[in-house]
């Protein structure tokens, strides 16, 4: 069962961790790939904190991954790669979005959000952190954060080579999809 | 053709394929997305309904008139639910009639997580429970097709696993042509007491006409592997055991879960050494094959607490443990849902948290993020405010109550609620955030919103007319966004010794405005700023709890973040120096 690979996305309600995982599913299954994805709805949509996971191979039993089973963990926040580090298998990869953005008790001043919270996360995985939000700024749309760290991902994952030309066209409106592919491969260029 | 669908999504193409004609819910966390998907076929009729009860009654009536008909609903509604549910046990039906629960293991979103397969056997129906998106499709068609057979609505089983994990579905290829089946007046369907005793005769013997068969229904199918663990078990539990066992045990993967196969279970029992039983939250199979003289294991080391999953069958069962990474967590902020920016609850709970000696009742939905001290059950809001205010007046403590529910939880079942505090002489002042949406389960259209789940217009149905209907004498509807509206209406609803309705009436900051609303509530949405030379950094604002306000430490001032900001003004409204003002319209 060691073929089969676990991804998961973790970020805060709103930042697109949705789509992406949408994309990535549609290509897995698209390239043959027995494919579950979980994510739980509910009070998550109100600023929460939200993951995703996706598990794909030969045969997929369980819809979730375990403690320590991640092969890739994509934090599209900085501090949420620090809440879910430990469901990322010790010889696993993080990949970081620098994009901080802050909770409701640290806008509220009742704690800290922590200062150093990549150096934290790279003091204790193999992690890439990118500036994902200023690569799509420079894009033009700072909305196609989510597909840059979707372009990090199927670099590291070596899933370059799927048919995401048809993922975008299944999932996107036609006007955004040039806009995502750059951002893809900004993505794919940032690690 | 193969799809990626989730649990939900594949329960309305089986529907859909399957023939149904007639689908009714009450929108709740996981079951929500059943019906919305289901209003995408354009064959079935698809309807919210106020509860869950009346969902399942109009699809038992839309059963009894002959056509195939189904009802969904989350665990907690079939509890609201199971009054016609147990009788039409007895009635059976006359085209099939499916009900899902959609269980919460691990309480998601729900406030307790039990075990509905409790309640197949104690309404003597037959349930299916599908491990998968794939089964979610095929188990509808069994499911319509053993209800008509064996003449009993059908409990198809879901758990938050299920429901909202998306696999791969092998479409079939297109929609089954069941003809409606022609009504006739049946005694049946009129259950008096003299009749009820044959139906229940009828039940009793079709139950065990259904065991039968489920010692040879396709769904109950064993998986030889290694015989040395033999493991018994069915939805995500399936899924679980075969990630952790993999080809080192043989399964016996139940489909038809009520009534169980007991020959099956005997024989499969019989042909490996060890027996588990491997059941998310109760132990329920494996008490009735232990009463069936089976010997087997399985609660003795799983939880029937929580959510299973595979890294606890690993330790319990296999004294496995994953290796992870170690590291400090502790400097990991919380991170907890909060109202949205421009959320209209914000201003009616930032007066009402000055209220003092006051109990604050309220239930289920966003508002249930705000202040509150009870909540028990949808509709609760003012029933429970109002037995608790009889002992608080016992009491003579001056402790008010005060109950609040939301439109859709109002036409839910907080009418009976409101008409309990007027008929019994309450002193309760009663609330209806009215926001004009279901909310907290994604915006699903109800009563009082003018549409229905198809995208038709339909009635609007009134809250204040309602209220004045039930008898409540002081009615006062105000915009909860201004302040000193929302102080003055809590202070005049307090002043009296009858029940008092303050409606609050905005829509929800993430509605699409539909054409009433625009009329009604104006082109409203903006942008504030602050004025970094009038902030002083008190940080009255941030109190509102807005997450689009930010406080800098650094520089003792707060931003506004353009992106969320809707300038609902509640922030404005209690700035001191009066350093919030429109930036530009949108």
């Amino acid at each position: 069962m060691s073929e089969v690979k676990n991804i998961l996305l973790c970020g805060v309600g709103g930042q697109g961790t949705i789509l992406a995982s949408k994309l990535l599913s549609y290509a897995l299954v698209d390239a043959g790939y027995d494919v579950k994805m979980s994510e739980i709805h509910g009070m998550s949509q109100r600023g929460g904190s939200v993951t995703t996971q996706v598990r794909y191979g030969k045969e997929v039993y369980s819809p979730i991954i375990g403690k320590g089973s991640a092969d890739i963990l994509v934090s599209f926040e900085a501090m949420e790669a620090l809440r879910y580090l430990d469901d990322l298998n010790p010889e696993g990869i993080a990949v970081v979005n620098r994009h901080e953005i802050p909770t409701a008790t640290t806008l509220s001043g009742q704690e800290n959000y922590p200062s150093d919270v990549t150096r934290r996360v790279q003091d204790a995985a193999k992690a890439h952190v990118l500036d994902a939000a200023g690569i799509a700024k420079d894009l033009g749309n700072s909305k196609c954060m989510n597909v840059v760290l979707l372009g990090a991902l199927i670099k590291l994952m070596k899933l370059e080579n799927l048919n995401w030309n048809a993922a975008f066209e299944v999932c996107m409106k036609p006007k955004l999809i040039d806009l995502n592919k750059k951002a893809l491969l900004a993505g794919m260029a940032a690690v | 053709m193969k799809q990626l669908m989730t649990g939900n999504e594949a329960v309305a193409r089986g529907a859909w394929e399957a023939g149904v004609r007639f689908a009714s819910a009450y929108p709740g966390t996981p079951s929500t997305e059943i019906l919305e998907n289901i209003a995408t076929y354009s064959d079935i009729i698809s309807e919210w309904a106020p509860n869950e009860k009346v969902a399942l009654e109009a699809a038992i009536g839309a059963a009894f008139a002959g056509g195939r008909s189904m009802a969904a609903m989350k665990h907690v509604g079939l509890n609201v639910a199971t009054d016609p549910l147990f009788t039409c046990s007895y009635t059976g039906v006359n085209g099939g009639l499916m009900v899902v629960s959609a269980d919460d293991p691990g309480m998601h979103s729900s406030q307790n997580e039990q075990d509905n397969r409790y309640y197949a056997r104690s309404a003597k129906i037959a349930m299916l429970e599908p491990s998968n998106s794939q089964e979610a499709k095929d188990f509808v068609k069994y499911a319509l097709e053993i209800s008509e057979r064996y003449d009993m609505p059908v409990l198809l089983r879901m758990t938050t696993r299920v429901c909202h994990s998306k696999s791969v579905v092998t479409l079939g290829p297109g929609r089954e042509e069941v003809p409606i089946v022609p009504y006739e007046k049946k005694d049946k369907f009129n259950p008096i007491p003299a009749i009820c005793k044959q139906l229940h005769t009828k039940v009793e013997k079709n139950l065990k006409l259904l065991e039968t068969y489920s010692n040879v229904c396709p769904l109950n199918y064993i998986e030889w592997g290694a015989k040395k663990t033999g493991i018994i078990a069915s939805g995500a539990a399936y899924q679980y055991a075969k990630e952790v066992f993999g080809e080192n045990a043989s399964y016996l993967k139940l489909g038809l879960t009520y009534p169980m196969p007991m020959d099956k279970i005997r024989e499969f029992a019989s042909r490996v050494e060890e027996l588990i039983v491997v059941e998310e939250l109760e132990p329920i199979m494996e008490n009735a094959i232990r009463a069936a003289g089976i010997i087997c294991t399985g609660k003795d080391k799983i939880p029937c607490e929580g959510e299973l999953n595979p890294d606890i069958l690993r330790e319990v069962l296999l004294g496995q443990k994953q290796e992870m990474i170690s590291y400090d967590a502790s400097a990991v902020a919380k991170r907890p849902p909060v109202f949205c920016a421009g959320c209209p609850h914000r201003g009616f709970y930032y007066e009402l948290g000055k209220l003092k000696n006051t109990t604050i009742v309220s239930d289920i939905g966003c508002y249930a993020l705000g202040q509150k001290d009870i909540a028990i059950c949808m509709g609760g809001g003012f029933s429970v405010a109002h037995g608790a205010s009889k002992i608080f007046n016992q009491a003579g403590e001056g402790r008010r109550c005060i109950g609040i529910m939301g439109d859709s939880t109002f036409f839910h079942s907080g009418m009976t609620s409101m008409l309990e505090a007027v008929y019994n002489k309450s002193n309760v002042l009663l609330t209806v955030l009215d926001n004009r949406i279901t909310g907290m389960t994604g915006h699903q259209e109800n009563p009082g919103s003018g549409f229905t789940l198809s995208g038709e217009e339909a009635n609007i149905s009134d809250i204040a007319k309602i209220a004045e209907a039930l008898g409540v004498k002081h009615i006062r509807t105000i915009n909860p966004l201004n302040l000193a509206e929302v102080k003055e209406a809590l202070a005049w609803g307090m002043g009296f010794d009858d029940p008092a309705l303050i409606i609050t009436r905005w829509p929800c900051a993430l509605k699409k405005l539909s054409l009433a609303d625009q009329a009604e509530f104006g082109n409203y949405k903006a942008v504030n700023k602050v004025d970094p030379d009038k902030c002083v950094g008190c940080k009255a604002c941030v109190k509102t709890g807005c997450p689009a306000l930010q406080y800098h430490a650094d520089v003792k001032k707060v931003t506004i973040d353009r992106n969320q900001c809707l300038a609902c003004d509640v922030c404005k409204q209690v700035c001191p120096k009066e350093a919030i003002d429109r930036e530009v319209s949108r």
